[in-house]
């Protein structure tokens, strides 16, 4: 396959597109705007769907209706954007629509700015908004896992009709990298509970809401069933040398980048690291994590914000053995050698 | 005959179609329904089955209008 | 014979809202209310225009929020104010869907003012049904934005004031400042002939919606005796009163539209989806070139000189080498400073951090970005001086250095803006990471301005040259 250099914000697009994906909703925002930009060039060339809307809070109701209908709908955005939309996510969830969001996320909170940071997690990992649900969280750390990503997030959301979040951040967006674009052209096929206009689906109805009691605890269930489900299924993780590791480092995304170079570089020093990446956020490969803690040793969890995936690690790790924190904030993204440092502080203690 | 049908337990008595009907065709009855309404009701022989009062009426089946003799 | 009864748009039973008699038959709202009323204008257009099947009913929050229960349609219940964006999300992605979008005055004149305005606006393929009955009903009588100037509600009880809560809004002289719909009516419930004009108004917005004609917009005033605390005949009295001089009951617009496309260009194929996004699958990879260690290439200088496309430049030649690469911009406050830099990774293996804070080649176009990362490269490093522009020299005596007067030797070619390319070309020759025939082989792929590329050609020449003489 033919390895072009493109941005991640750009291979999403094209993976997105290559995965079936007809309508595109969004409202720029730095650092995802070339995702806009993309998307208004090759949706609108290829006969699909790009428009823009007045507000993110549009933009995710735009997709509320084309889900509705039956259509492999996305958008993207940045945190501030993403947040507005969160009312949005949770009615998608309640009415049990797919959808594909974006996420190159920014530092913050408030305006922040512009720089790489992963404080989204609890947003975009913890369902975001009200009410009791969950949204499949995949972090990509390459451009080419923006294309793949992107280009299987629609049979996922299809398939558990669900909003999946595609949780990058402004460096995986803006970094150029060699990617080769799938090949299989996927689209969606009709569904059963979507209102098509026509006399087959006349009946359906998509809503959230359910007044009985009863009826609403039975909705619920059903989700955290499908939670379940998705958690058997499509937890992903990649594992670097974490067979005899004594010090294992958990990251995603482009903190996970910097932590292989660091694990790299502390290897030909004899040093025994090792990096687990989870593909997944939601799910979380939380049992992989508690059999690695079993092992011995420590963990320690690198991330672009204040703590927020070293929640999950520590549950998940239950007292086992050590979990360190390393944080950093403000769009400040370490080196491999800062990384290194804080390791070996770990290895030496 | 022209006539109205009164669905009388569909009836909420808000007295709009004695209202909007030009021959005063109908009117509020005494008796209870089932949603606790004095239901409307119709005794006439002017009906000309124009629909005002289908049309004022909110519920979508209390009032049937029927034309002739049928 | 029957000449009214019941519209075959309704369902038989209400089976949503209740499976028993009579409940089961009748709507949820209270005695008098206007909006059993519309629903039965609308129920009785779509059978009578035999739009039933291509119809998608938009319910809002508010007292219709369950009108689903009643429209024998295809159905969306939607969240507060948003419907107009979940109507235009259909209407984008069904062609031939009759999209009726039901609101209220909280839901449409107050949270979903941004939604109503742009979809109007957009000209999108819609009929909205705009309830106002100045009040809120479903959440127990509150001040709506259409609430009269002196009207009282739970939560005006003194009675809105303008200097404390301000005028009512209306919605349809907004709609009639944009130029996007093409049918915009107020009518009144207050009398049977308001409601047989608004009989009207509702299949003229239906027709316009069936045809695709546009946007239309028919706002109905419309009683609420419970929230008003009236009798639904009182309610009606006050509406002709004291609504209808507020809210002007005409026809605003009716314009002859033709039936508007959907604007969208031919649906590509698998095949040209691929070509399009350059999913292109006939590539052998030319050769593969291994490195010792991965290579960190700082590219730093103005705004302006380059340095990113030389950045772009440097990670294609090295996908031409077989190498694995990154290229990673700054951008931001650094930006403000008038200085750009641009971070390449090389490697054999799959990059790990395209991070570059310890760069083994520094790439410096000019004096601030030398004075920035000097210290940074890495010990034995090289470091590339644009002595065009630099006139100290480099402090560090454990790095290579190597300087070329690139600027001026781009200047004496004719073109000073490819400073960068005689830059890239030196660093190229002097370190051999990447061949200067690869960069050649790349230049005309890579650059998108094809009249620039003969003459970036010749400064990689240029750069030969003086590499030569050195």
């Amino acid at each position: 396959m033919k390895r072009t250099l493109m941005k991640g914000n750009d291979a999403v697009v094209r993976g997105a597109l290559l995965g079936g994906a007809t309508h595109f909703f969004g409202y720029p925002i730095t650092p995802a705007s070339e995702i806009a930009h993309g998307a208004a060039d090759l949706f609108t060339r290829s006969g699909r769907t790009f428009l823009q809307a007045e507000s993110e809070t549009s933009a995710i109701n735009m997709m509320y209706g084309a889900a509705s209908s039956g259509a492999r709908t996305m958008t993207a955005s940045s945190g501030p954007g993403v947040a507005l939309m969160l009312e949005g996510l949770s009615y998608l969830a309640g009415s049990q629509l797919p959808t594909v969001i974006v996420d190159v996320q920014r530092a913050g909170p408030g305006l922040g700015n512009i720089w790489p940071e992963q404080s989204d997690y609890d947003m975009c990992c913890k369902g975001g908004g009200h009410g009791g649900f969950h949204n499949i969280v995949l972090a990509p750390s390459s451009g080419q896992e923006m294309a793949d990503f992107a280009h299987k997030a629609f049979d996922m959301a299809d398939a558990y009709r669900m909003t999946v979040v595609i949780l990058s951040d402004a460096y995986i967006g803006q970094m150029m990298e060699p990617v080769a674009l799938p090949q299989d052209v996927r689209h969606g096929a009709r569904k059963s509970w979507a209102v098509y206009g026509d006399e087959e689906s006349r009946s359906n109805l998509i809503s959230s809401i359910v007044m009985s009691q009863e009826g609403l605890a039975n909705l619920n269930m059903e989700l955290q069933a499908k939670y379940q489900r998705a958690a058997r299924d499509l937890t992903d993780w990649e594992e670097e040398q974490t067979e005899d590791a004594q010090l294992i480092v958990v990251a995603f995304g482009i903190t996970a980048r910097i932590a292989l170079t660091a694990v790299r570089m502390l290897r030909s020093e004899g040093h025994r690291v090792g990096l687990l990446r989870p593909k997944t956020l939601f799910p979380f490969p939380q049992e992989r994590i508690a059999e690695l803690a079993q092992v011995g040793g420590r963990m320690a969890v690198a991330e672009l914000n204040e703590g927020m995936m070293a929640r999950d690690v520590e549950r998940a790790v239950a007292g086992r053995c050590p979990v360190s924190r390393y944080n950093w904030f403000g769009g400040v993204v370490p080196s491999a050698e800062e990384m290194v440092l804080r390791m070996k502080e770990d290895l030496d203690g | 005959m022209n006539h109205v049908v009164v669905s009388t337990d569909l009836c909420k008595a808000c007295r709009l179609c004695v209202e909007a009907c030009p021959k005063h065709c109908l009117e509020l009855g005494s008796a209870i329904n089932a949603l606790g309404h004095q239901a409307v009701r119709f005794d006439s022989q002017e009906c000309t089955a124009c629909g005002m009062c289908f049309y004022v009426c909110p519920e979508p089946g209390t009032l049937t209008v029927m034309k002739g003799t049928a | 014979m029957v000449k009214h009864a019941k519209p075959k748009g309704f369902y038989d039973v209400f089976e949503r809202k209740s499976q028993d008699f009579p409940a089961g038959e009748t709507t949820h709202y209270c005695p008098g209310c206007g909006h059993g009323t519309v629903h039965k204008l609308i129920a009785e257009a779509l059978v009578d225009m035999g739009l039933q099947d291509r119809t998608i009913f938009l319910s809002p929050v508010g007292c219709a929020v369950f009108g689903y229960y009643y429209f024998d349609t295809g159905n969306i219940q939607c969240a507060h104010g948003r419907a107009p964006a979940v109507g235009t999300g259909v209407a984008r992605s069904l062609d031939d869907a009759v999209v009726i979008s039901y609101q209220g005055d909280g839901d449409l004149a107050g949270i979903g003012t941004a939604e109503i305005v742009h979809a109007a606006n957009r000209n999108e393929n819609m009929a909205v049904f705009f309830v106002n009955n100045a009040i809120y009903g479903m959440t127990g009588g509150q001040m709506a934005p259409t609430t009269l100037l002196g009207q009282s509600t739970t939560t005006s009880p003194l009675g809105r004031k303008s200097e404390r809560e301000g005028g009512p809004i209306h919605m349809a002289e907004v709609m009639s400042a944009l130029e996007g719909p093409i049918y915009i009516e107020r009518c009144t419930l207050s009398s049977p002939a308001g409601v047989m004009k608004t009989r009207k108004a509702v299949r003229k917005a239906l027709t316009n919606q069936s045809e695709k004609r546009g946007f239309s917009f028919v706002e109905i005033l419309s009683p609420c005796p419970v929230g008003w605390k009236m009798t639904p005949v009182q309610s009606r009295s006050w509406m002709a009163s004291s609504m209808e001089s507020v809210f002007p009951v005409k026809r605003f617009r009716d314009e002859e539209a033709a039936p508007k496309g959907n604007g969208r260009l031919p649906f590509l194929d698998d095949g040209a989806l691929r070509d399009l996004v350059g999913a292109v699958a006939n590539e052998v990879p030319t050769k593969v070139s291994t490195l010792s260690q991965d290579l960190g290439v700082k590219i730093a200088g103005f705004g302006g000189q380059g340095v990113m496309s030389a950045g772009i430049l440097l990670a294609n030649a090295a996908i031409h080498e077989g190498l694995h690469t990154t290229w990673l911009p700054s951008y931001g406050p650094e930006m403000r400073g008038g200085k750009a830099n641009a971070s390449v990774v090389l490697s054999s293996d799959a990059v790990g951090s395209p991070v570059v804070d310890v760069p083994q080649a520094l790439l410096a176009m000019n004096g601030p970005s030398l004075d920035a990362f000097e210290n940074h490269v890495v010990p034995g490093g090289l470091v590339m001086v644009n002595s065009s522009l630099i006139s100290r020299k480099v402090e560090r005596r454990d790095v290579r250095v190597f300087e070329a007067p690139v600027s001026d030797l781009a200047a004496e070619a004719g073109f000073l803006k490819g400073a960068n390319i005689v830059m890239l070309a030196l660093f190229a020759l002097e370190s051999g990471v990447i061949g200067i025939q690869t960069l050649k082989e790349i230049i005309p792929k890579s650059m998108k301005n094809k009249d620039l590329v003969e003459i970036n050609l010749r400064l990689v020449d240029v750069a030969e040259e003086f590499h030569g003489r050195e």
